[in-house]
C-alpha cells in the first residue's frame, strides 16, 4: 500500500483537496489544483457548471478550501463581476483574488456574452478556461473549442463526415481584442509554467485570461496514464501553442525543442482514430497543416516573432 | 423634532421609485435597459454619477448578467438592486431560481409589461406571472406612493432572518412608472431607522471558506425545496409585520398581504392586482349606486399566496369576480385559478367568475368591470376575455 504523506501543518495542505469524484487521469482536476495553489488562500472562486463543478461539490463533500460559488453554466463571469463589485463596495478589493473558472463550452460558447462583458468592463478578475475541447459533463458533445476532425457525440464520424468540420475558436485572440492586459495559454504538462502564469496574472490589475489545455481520458479516448504526455505532445507538435500576450504584444512562447509530427499526438486518442484510416488521409494532412501554421504564426521553432 | 417625511411632490413614478431605492442605500446595482423600466435605472445611474449614492453600478451586457451580478454581489455580503421588465425578466428566468435558492435577499423592481410576440411595450402582468414559481416574493403596488414605500419594505422583508428570499416589487409599466402622481419620500434618517445596514447571513469570505451552490441528488433535493417553501410561508407573517411597522413609522398603510375596500357587507367581491385595483374601487362605488353591494379585495402579495387570508376575506360574499392581467395559455387567468383553489380548499361557497383583460396595455376602465359584473354572459362565452374586438378575430370571413 502506498503511504499517504501529508504536511503536518494544515496551512500547507493543498487548497484543492480530496473529496472529489474526478475520473482517473482527469487533466482538469490537476489544472484546478495547480491554479488554486498558485493563487493562494485569499481567493474567491466562481465556477461555471461543468465537470469541475459537478465532481468537486457533490453534497455533502467539497474539494475546495477557499470560498467557492456556483450559480449556472453561462453566468460565471457575470456572477464574478458582481463579487468583484461588492468587494470594491466593501473596500476589500485589493486584498482578495477573484478567479472565475469554467470549461471550454461554458467559456467559448454559452458563457461567451457574459465573458465579453466582464472583459470589456475591466473587472479585476482572472478568468481560467479549462479546455478539454468538448462538453464533457454531458457526454462529449462538440463545443466551439473542439479541434478540427475530432469525433464527438455531436460531431461523429460517418460515411459523409469525418468528425468536427470546423477548427478551434481563437479565444485568446478574442480576449486580446478586448484589450485584456494579460492573456496566456498553457497545459497541465507544464506545472511550473502554469503556476508562473497564474501568479503573474494575479499581479496585474484588470481582467486576465488563461486557457489551459486539460486532456480528458474519457472524452478523448486515451489511456489514463497518458494525460501529461498528451498535454506535452499537443505543444511539441504545434497543435496547442503556449503563449503569453501582454498589453496586446506577444511576450513569450514555449519553444518546441524537437518538432513532433501530429501523428504522435493524435494516435493514442480514439477521437482521432478515423484519421489513420485510408478515408482520413486528407484530414490528417490538414491537421498537420494547422499545426505548421501555428508554428509559423507564433515562431515556435525559429527566432521570436516580431 | 427631526423632519421624517419629505414634502409631498408631484413626480414621475420612475423617478420617485429611484429616489426611494437610493434611500435604501444599495451598495451594488446591476441593470440593463428595457422599456418601461429604464427610467428607474437611469435615475440611479445619475445619482451614482453625482455622488449622491455610494454604489458600484455594473453596466452589464444583458438581464441574465444583471441578475447574475446582483447574485454575486449579495453572495459577497452587500445589499444589491436591479430592475427589469418583460423580456428582461424572462431572460433572467433561470437566475431567479438561483437567487431564491441561494437565499439571497435581492430586491428587483419589475415595471410590468407584456411579453413578445407580438412585441408590445405596454402593461400587463405576464412577466411577473412567468416568475411566480421561482421562489421570489411578489408584491404588487397599486399607486406610486405604494411603489415607493414598497422598496424599503421589500428589503426589510427580504433580509428578515426568518425569510431570506428575494423580493420582486411589481409596478405597472407606464400606468405607474411614467405617470406623475403626488408622492412623499422618506427623509434619509427615517429610511435608515426603518432599514438598518444589511447584515448578511452568509457571504463569500476568505477567512471562512465555504462552498455554495453545490449539487444535490435525489436524496436531498426534495428537502431543499421544502425548506424554501417554509421560508415562503414565514414571509406571510413578516410581510404583515413590516407593513405595520412602516405604517406606525410613516402613517402610511397600503395593506400587507391583502387590502379590503367596502367588503364588510358586500355580496360581490372584485379581485385584482396592481393599479387595476383603483379601477375596481371605482367600479364597486358605481355598482353600489346601482344597488349592487360590491366591494374590493386587493391582492397585494401574490407570492407567498395568502390563501387563508383571501378565503377569510371572501367568506361572506356570494360572488367573486376576478380580473386577470396574466394568462396561462391553454388554461386560464392565473390569479383566478389560484383564488378558485383557495376558496375551494377553505370550503367558501362563493361563485367565482374569472375574466381576463388589459393584456398588452388595453385599459380596463371601471365601466368594463361594471359590465363584467352585471352582464357577464358575453365575456364568459369568450373564455373570459373582456372587451374583445370582433373585427380582429378573423371570424366569419
Ligand atoms: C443553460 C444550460 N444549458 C445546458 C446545460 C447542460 N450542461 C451542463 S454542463 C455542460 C457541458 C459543460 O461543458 P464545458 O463547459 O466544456 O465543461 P466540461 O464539463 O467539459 O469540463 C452542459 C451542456 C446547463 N447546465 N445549462
Ligand atoms: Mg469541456
Amino acid at each position: 500500500m502506498p503511504k499517504v504523506i501529508a504536511p503536518r501543518d494544515p496551512k500547507e495542505w493543498s487548497l484543492f483537496t480530496a473529496g472529489h469524484t474526478a475520473c482517473a487521469g482527469c487533466g482538469q482536476s490537476l489544472g484546478a489544483r495547480l491554479v488554486l495553489n498558485a493563487a493562494g488562500p485569499r481567493t474567491i472562486l466562481v465556477n461555471a457548471t461543468g465537470c469541475l463543478e459537478v465532481f468537486t461539490t457533490r453534497f455533502p463533500s467539497s474539494a475546495w478550501r477557499v470560498p467557492w460559488l456556483h450559480s449556472l453554466f453561462e453566468n460565471a463571469s457575470a456572477v464574478g463581476s458582481g463579487v468583484e463589485a461588492a468587494l470594491k463596495a466593501l473596500g476589500k478589493a485589493d486584498d482578495v483574488n477573484v478567479i472565475v473558472q469554467g470549461g471550454d463550452g461554458g467559456t467559448a460558447d454559452i458563457g461567451f456574452g457574459s465573458l465579453s462583458g466582464m472583459f470589456e468592463r475591466g473587472h479585476n478578475i482572472l478568468y481560467v478556461c479549462y479546455d478539454n475541447e468538448a462538453y464533457m459533463n454531458t457526454g462529449i458533445q462538440r463545443s466551439g473549442l473542439t479541434p478540427f476532425a475530432a469525433s464527438t457525440t455531436t460531431s461523429p464520424v460517418g460515411s459523409e463526415v469525418l468528425g468536427n468540420t470546423t477548427g478551434k475558436k481563437d479565444l485568446p485572440a478574442i480576449a486580446v481584442a478586448h484589450g485584456v492586459p494579460y492573456v496566456a495559454t498553457t497545459t497541465v504538462a507544464y506545472p511550473k509554467d502554469l503556476e508562473k502564469k497564474v501568479k503573474k496574472a494575479l499581479s496585474i490589475k484588470g481582467p486576465k485570461y488563461i486557457q489551459i489545455l486539460v486532456p480528458c481520458p474519457l472524452g478523448w479516448g486515451h489511456d489514463t496514464a497518458l494525460t501529461i504526455r498528451l498535454a506535452r505532445l499537443a505543444v511539441q507538435s504545434g497543435i496547442f501553442p503556449v503563449i503569453e500576450v501582454e498589453n496586446g504584444k506577444l511576450t513569450s512562447v514555449m519553444r518546441i525543442a524537437r518538432k513532433v509530427p501530429v501523428d504522435e499526438y493524435l494516435k493514442p486518442q480514439a477521437r482521432f482514430r478515423h484519421l489513420f484510416t485510408p478515408a482520413g488521409r486528407e484530414e490528417l494532412a490538414r491537421v498537420q497543416a494547422l499545426a505548421d501554421a501555428n508554428i509559423e504564426r507564433f515562431g515556435l521553432l525559429g527566432a521570436r516573432a516580431g | 423634532m427631526a423632519r421624517t417625511l419629505e414634502k409631498t411632490q408631484v413626480m414621475e413614478g420612475s423617478r420617485a421609485i429611484a429616489a426611494s431605492v437610493q434611500r435604501c442605500r444599495p451598495q451594488v446595482i446591476a441593470a440593463y435597459p428595457i422599456t418601461p423600466q429604464t427610467h428607474i435605472v437611469e435615475h440611479l445611474a445619475q445619482a451614482v454619477a453625482n455622488g449622491e449614492l455610494k454604489a458600484e453600478y455594473v453596466k452589464v451586457e444583458s438581464e441574465h448578467s444583471a441578475m447574475s451580478a446582483v447574485l454575486g454581489a449579495e453572495a459577497t455580503g452587500v445589499r444589491a438592486y436591479t430592475a427589469s421588465s418583460s423580456q428582461g425578466v424572462l431572460l433572467m428566468h433561470e437566475v431567479l431560481y438561483n437567487v431564491a435558492a441561494l437565499r439571497l435577499p435581492v430586491v428587483m423592481t419589475v415595471a410590468n409589461r407584456a411579453i413578445s410576440q407580438p412585441i408590445n411595450i405596454w402593461n400587463d402582468h405576464q412577466d411577473a406571472m412567468s416568475a411566480r414559481d421561482t421562489g421570489f416574493i411578489q408584491i404588487f403596488a397599486e399607486d406610486n406612493q405604494e411603489a415607493c414605500d414598497l422598496q424599503y419594505q421589500a428589503y426589510k422583508i427580504a433580509e428578515h432572518k426568518d425569510v431570506l428570499l428575494p423580493v420582486m416589487v411589481c409596478v405597472d409599466g407606464y400606468v405607474l412608472t411614467h405617470s406623475y402622481e403626488p408622492v412623499s419620500l422618506l427623509d434619509q434618517d427615517l429610511a435608515d431607522q426603518f432599514l438598518p445596514p444589511y447584515e448578511p447571513s452568509w457571504a463569500l469570505d476568505v477567512d471562512r471558506p465555504v462552498t455554495y451552490g453545490v449539487m444535490l441528488g435525489p436524496g436531498e433535493y426534495l428537502e431543499h425545496k421544502y425548506v424554501l417553501q417554509q421560508a415562503q410561508k414565514r414571509a406571510l407573517g413578516v410581510i404583515e409585520d413590516v407593513a405595520r411597522e412602516f405604517g406606525t413609522l410613516t402613517g402610511r398603510t397600503h395593506g400587507g398581504l391583502v387590502e379590503e375596500y367596502r367588503l364588510d357587507d358586500a355580496d360581490v367581491a372584485l379581485v385584482g392586482l396592481g393599479s387595476l385595483v383603483s379601477a375596481l374601487r371605482e367600479a364597486a362605488d358605481q355598482l353600489r349606486e346601482q344597488g349592487i353591494k360590491a366591494g374590493v379585495l386587493k391582492i397585494r402579495t401574490f407570492r407567498p399566496f395568502p390563501a387563508e387570508k383571501i378565503a377569510a376575506a371572501l367568506g361572506g360574499v356570494k360572488r367573486v369576480v376576478v380580473i386577470d392581467k396574466g394568462y396561462s395559455l391553454g388554461s386560464g387567468g392565473i390569479l383566478g385559478m389560484e383564488i378558485t383553489a383557495a376558496l375551494a380548499a377553505a370550503g367558501v361557497p362563493a361563485l367565482v367568475d374569472r375574466f381576463v383583460g388589459g393584456l398588452g396595455g388595453r385599459p380596463i376602465p371601471a365601466s368594463t368591470v361594471v359590465r363584467a359584473v352585471v352582464a357577464p354572459e358575453l365575456p364568459r362565452s369568450q373564455d373570459g376575455f373582456l372587451d374583445l374586438k370582433p373585427e380582429y378575430l378573423g371570424e366569419g370571413d
